[in-house]
């Protein structure tokens, strides 16, 4: 038996704190699937205690492996058996509705407690092969963590990938009331836009939110003194400290692989250019030096290197330089687009994503992949606002931001384009998601 | 310092016609108030009329009209992918430099703005600088550093919403703001 730990001091710290919950929940949109996705049956798991559940996890799961595309779950009603467990398992019933997968289970209240356990087991119909099966105990608001974590571990026995259902986004969501006028918050929510909590509100713009690696902390600048500074805010404490005051700019914040540096761009100096901040006995060094624009930072998977835009050319291009290098050691990386920028690396650290505008005609803004090796370019998004890409923890999908129906809201895509899904939003203009690093 | 007189004087005849019109539109019910603050509004003015016709000749010159009217612009738009501000407001922002300087104790605060196409980092570098093009212009014409804040907020506070030609020309702006 597996307890749910993680999630069960998650869950504690969110109640200790007070979050408030900010909105109703909508489900995502699946707005392009792929052509042949694997066939799953996902049977309804059965609640063998009093009253009602009130979340399915058989639906989160479900829910989970079809947004990412490469699952299709049969229909409840389309099944010819409903089996809890193994031993009500015939293969055939599967075999014959062509199913390759199969995931049963059954939720009961744990003896003696408020805790409840979700059993679940998971089967290779063509092989006749149980790949998988324990139990899973947490409270009642724990089950979407439970569900999200059996998603997990199915997608991982499939695909081979490290699932990512348990994994949160932060992001900023704008309410524009007149010019003079607007709220701002920022949010953080699991990664299919469920389970909202604000973090910080404000009549003053919020931008840039970035994860620290470790997911304890949040990195983001805030102009509530009526000036961009960055701010470092425990996300279980809620407690925050401003780490710059510098004059003009300050923007951009984003952590360094291990945790002890934060990047970011000044303008202290003239021009925005890069700098590095050190946490830990807060010196700063600088990084590019130079009288144009340069702004955008993101880290190399070593931690040696950023990746940076700048418009030193007169359009803004993705450019790279070593820490440490000097200020005119730096190398180009994309030259074939009018605008290309917010470059960062694929955790294979040899695709670049950035946002590309092709042409000066072409006033359309997408997020596109550059191997950086053979230089190909895959434009992954065919919308024409596109911008803020952030990769998911195992490289599967981007969230990115653009415009639905005039309003800014937050889609992905998988990382070879063919799937792709909108979150829910109700209210506002959301932007600049940030998806987490691993949680767990 | 008699055209600063003037100036001030002729905008407290301003104030005082303003109030006399705000007067006139109450309503009924509070006529009797407003007749008494009425015969005090027209008093008020053209004293304050008398006033500045004995500061200079009577009538306010072409260069201090112009200079009023210069001043009342706080608002300056941007071309496209273009951090200088145009050559039309050139004259604008002269006088603003020059009032600046006549009042070392007046602070701007400069506010850049980019319309949304683009990404955000880039766009509050872009507010940033079409900022200083003013700046820069505002201290090479006699204002001082210390009277002039910048900020820009890139794409984060439009004028206008929307994906509209218009909204983008109105959203690439500076805004002079007094402190």
């Amino acid at each position: 038996m597996i307890n749910f730990k993680r999630a069960s001091s998650l869950i504690l710290l969110l109640v200790s704190i007070g979050f408030s919950v900010a909105k109703a929940e909508l489900s995502i949109q699946i707005t392009q699937g792929i052509d042949n996705p694997i066939p799953i049956a996902v049977v309804p798991f059965t609640w063998e205690g009093s009253g009602v559940l009130f979340e399915d996890v058989a639906e989160i799961v479900k829910n989970d492996l079809e947004q990412v595309g490469e699952f299709r779950a049969l229909s409840p009603s389309n099944m010819l058996a409903m089996p809890r467990e193994e031993r009500e398992v015939y293969y055939r019933d599967w075999n014959v509705l062509a199913q390759d997968y199969l995931l049963v289970g059954r939720i009961q209240r744990s003896p003696g407690s408020q805790l409840i356990q979700v059993q679940y087991e998971f089967f290779d119909i063509n092989r006749e092969l149980k790949l998988a099966g324990e139990v899973l105990t947490g409270t009642e608001s724990q089950l979407r963590d439970i569900g999200h974590e059996i998603s997990n571990v199915v997608y991982e026995l499939v695909t081979g990938t490290r699932g990512a259902f348990t994994t949160e986004i932060l992001y900023v969501v704008s309410e524009y009331v007149n010019p003079e006028l607007s709220y701002f918050r920022l949010e953080k929510s699991d990664y299919d836009g469920q389970r909202a909590q604000v973090l910080l509100e404000s009549r003053e713009p919020i931008m840039s939110p970035s994860w620290s690696p470790n997911g304890l902390e949040i990195a983001y600048v805030s102009f509530e003194t009526d000036l961009p500074r960055i701010y470092i805010q425990n996300i279980a404490t809620g407690q925050r400290r401003q780490i710059t005051n510098y004059p003009n700019i300050n923007s951009s914040p984003v952590w360094s692989p291990d945790g002890t540096k934060l990047a970011m761009v000044l303008s202290k100096d003239g021009s925005p250019d890069i700098y590095v901040q050190d946490l830990i006995n807060n010196q700063l060094m600088r990084v590019t030096d130079h009288p144009a624009i340069d702004t955008e930072p993101a880290w190399s998977k070593d931690g040696k290197s950023l990746v940076f835009m700048s418009d030193r050319t007169g359009q803004p291009q993705i450019y790279q330089m070593e820490l440490g290098a000097n200020s005119y050691d730096v190398e180009r990386l994309t030259y074939d687009c009018f605008h290309c920028a917010k470059g960062q690396f694929l955790p294979d650290g040899v695709n670049l994503v950035h946002v590309r505008r092709e042409t000066r005609q072409s006033t359309q803004y997408h997020i596109a992949i550059m191997n950086t090796e053979t230089l190909r370019v895959i434009t992954l998004t065919s919308t024409s606002f596109d911008e803020s890409p952030s990769v998911a923890p195992n490289g599967s999908m981007i969230m990115y931001g653009t415009k639905f129906e005039g309003r800014g809201v937050l889609d992905a895509v998988s990382i070879d384009g063919r799937v792709k899904f909108r979150l829910p939003s109700s209210i506002g203009d959301v932007r600049e998601p940030a998806w987490s690093p691993f949680l767990n | 310092m008699m055209q600063n007189k003037n100036i001030i004087k002729a905008s407290l005849l301003g104030l005082m016609l303003l109030s006399l019109a705000a007067c006139k539109s109450s309503s009924d019910a509070e006529g009797e108030l407003a007749n008494s603050s009425d015969m005090e509004g027209s008093q008020g003015a053209s004293s304050a009329a008398q006033a500045s016709g004995a500061g200079s000749s009577g009538r306010l010159s072409q260069e201090q009209i112009q200079a009023e009217n210069a001043l009342r612009q706080t608002v300056f738009y941007f071309d496209f992918d273009i951090a200088e501000f145009r050559t039309a407001d050139r004259e604008t922002l002269i006088y603003h430099a020059r009032d600046l300087s006549a009042n070392p104790s007046k602070h701007l605060r400069l506010e850049g703005h980019a319309d949304e196409r683009g990404t955000r980092e880039y766009n509050l570098a872009l507010g940033e600088r079409r900022a200083n093009s003013i700046l820069n212009f505002l201290i090479v014409n006699g204002a001082s550093r210390s009277q002039i804040e910048v900020v820009s907020y890139g794409e984060e506070r439009p004028a206008m919403r929307g994906q509209s030609e218009n909204a983008y020309n109105r959203n690439r702006r500076v805004e002079l703001v007094a402190r």
